[in-house]
């Protein structure tokens, strides 16, 4: 079963935390967003292995924009 | 008096300097990236010019665009707005290099309080008191040494830093040790320069800030205090003038305190001293802002001075138009810092469309604010929607408004921190004036009702 890792909120890609293949713990930081100079967190909801990547830094993204894909 | 000032900033405080320049007749220029192409501050501007896209790093942090704008336009003047670039020497004296004239202090002052250890040393040759501390720390060593003389609590702060960002607190040696190499690494990732120092942690004490205004002839005046002890993550939320913990004696000091520190860098136009105010009455100089500050406006309100007018005319060659005794602080007003973020999921920015806006009105209101029904509200600046700044004859009527205020604003479309607003404002300690730094985050912390 994949988890798809959504946006909280609207705003950049600042840092992407993880690559594709890598086993990540429950809250564990996956992305980095920023929206009005805040820097906003987006982390696991379960443990699992990063299958897909949807962002590259820099990019703008939407609330609800699926960033990450975890098996 | 000027021409034709350029306003490098968006929002609020750019249809703020607007509204000064037009009160003096001189014409204004606005500035836009691709986001702001419908905002308020460009329709309201004499003539705009696009500066590039939405993120700041590509249109108002862009030095050369600006710098074209700045000659395309014909602007004979510069004035910098507060965030951005208004406190960036090199950027105040490009604007000099193209032949305008730049609305606020002298490169080397701004150059010499944005280096808060030199600013210290500065203060301290001045005789104007600094929280008992160090200059940059050489290494970790030396960091514990120093902290054994001066005594914990103690905090660690970037020398190129501002906004708390990379501020360590610690509470002993062992916090301290692990604390340097943080401080370090966020100094040097957020200031590309890691130099770091200590000064003592002072428990309950109160943010006190006072205003000062100079000439070209290096005359120097205060305009007496703010408190800005209410504060989130290091931003301010609420501000009032007077302090409730201020008296005449203290006020006094705290003013010569604030002139001398002023005289002795050879400052020119505005600027606010940030100060420590302990429990027990002693202040520490914190750091000088060299430009307009956000809560500008309880100033304006308590004095009855027009600070961003004084502030044209000083750079202007003008001289101050009044002496020290000629000024007087009257009645209580109070600024509240309308954010567009969600209390309820612990301050998450909240952008969206404003789908409906109501102000509230009246003589004693004053609405200062960046957006407009219909406005999209982006990621890409501050949270800052509008300050709401009310007046009253004492501080208790000045709530009392402010809470109408609040009762009487509507904004859909993005959340706020208004209801934040109203706790504060009913929150009994709050109303007897018994506020410190950590106050805030303490009521925060509380359950609501």
């Amino acid at each position: 079963m994949s988890t798809q890792v959504e946006a909280q909120i609207t705003g950049s890609v600042w840092k992407i935390e993880v690559t594709v293949g890598q086993q990540v713990g429950e809250g564990d930081v996956l992305v980095i967003l920023e929206s009005m100079k805040m820097e906003i967190p987006v982390e696991a909801p379960t443990s699992g292995r990063v299958i897909e990547i949807r962002v590259e830094e820099g990019a703008s993204v939407e609330e609800g924009a699926v960033l990450v894909v975890l098996e | 008096m000027f021409r034709r000032v350029l306003v490098a900033n968006r929002g609020e405080i750019a249809r703020r300097v607007l509204r000064a320049c037009r009160a003096l007749g001189v014409e204004g220029v606005a500035v836009y990236s691709e986001a702001d192409a419908d905002a308020p501050h460009v329709r309201e501007a004499d003539h705009a010019v696009a500066i590039g896209p939405s993120p700041a790093r590509d249109s108002y942090l862009k030095v050369d665009t600006l710098l074209a704008a700045i000659r395309s336009s014909g602007a004979d003047a510069v004035h910098p707005g507060y965030g951005f670039l208004s406190e960036n020497a090199a950027f105040a004296e490009a604007v000099a290099g193209v032949g305008a004239t730049w609305i606020g202090p002298p490169p080397a002052a701004i150059a010499a309080m944005g280096d808060k250890a030199t600013a210290r040393r500065l203060m301290q040759e001045a005789g104007v008191p600094v929280t008992p501390g160090t200059d940059v720390l050489s290494d970790v060593e030396d960091a514990a040494a120093a902290a054994a003389r001066i005594g914990y609590p103690v905090l660690l702060k970037a020398s190129a830093g501002g906004g708390g960002i990379g501020m360590v607190p610690c509470e002993n040696e062992a916090e301290l040790r692990k604390g340097f190499a943080s401080a370090t690494a966020r100094a040097t990732s957020a200031f590309g320069d890691g130099a770091v120092y200590l000064e003592r942690l002072v428990h309950g004490a109160r943010h006190i800030e006072v205003q000062v205004a100079a000439d070209d002839r290096g005359r120097v005046v205060h305009l007496f205090e703010r408190e800005c002890s209410l504060q989130r993550r290091h931003q301010k939320v609420l501000e009032e003038a007077p302090s409730p913990a201020v008296d005449g004696p203290l006020r006094e000091a705290l003013g010569a305190a604030a002139v001398r520190a002023a005289e002795a860098i050879g400052y020119r136009n505005l600027g606010t001293l940030e100060f420590l105010l302990g429990p027990d009455r002693s202040f520490y100089f914190m750091e000088m802002n060299t430009r307009l500050q956000v809560e500008h406006p309880i100033t304006e309100w308590t004095t009855g001075v027009d600070l961003v007018q004084l502030q044209l005319r000083l750079a202007a060659g003008e001289p101050l138009p009044f002496t020290q005794s000629e000024l007087r602080q009257e009645g209580h007003a109070i600024e509240l810092r309308v954010y567009a973020e969600d209390p309820a999921k612990n301050f998450l920015p909240s952008p969206g469309t404003i789908t409906h806006l109501r102000w509230p009105s009246g003589d004693d209101v004053r609405v200062d604010a960046g957006v407009e029904n219909g406005s999209k509200v982006t990621p890409f600046y501050d949270p800052l929607l509008a300050k709401l700044v009310v007046r009253g004859a004492t501080r208790e009527a000045a709530i009392a408004r402010a809470l109408e205020a609040v009762a009487a604003t509507e904004i859909e479309g993005v959340k706020t921190n208004l209801p934040v607003h109203r706790r504060i404002l009913e929150d009994d300690g709050f109303r007897r004036g018994r506020m410190s730094i950590s106050y805030l985050g303490e009521l925060m912390k509380r359950p609501a009702g």
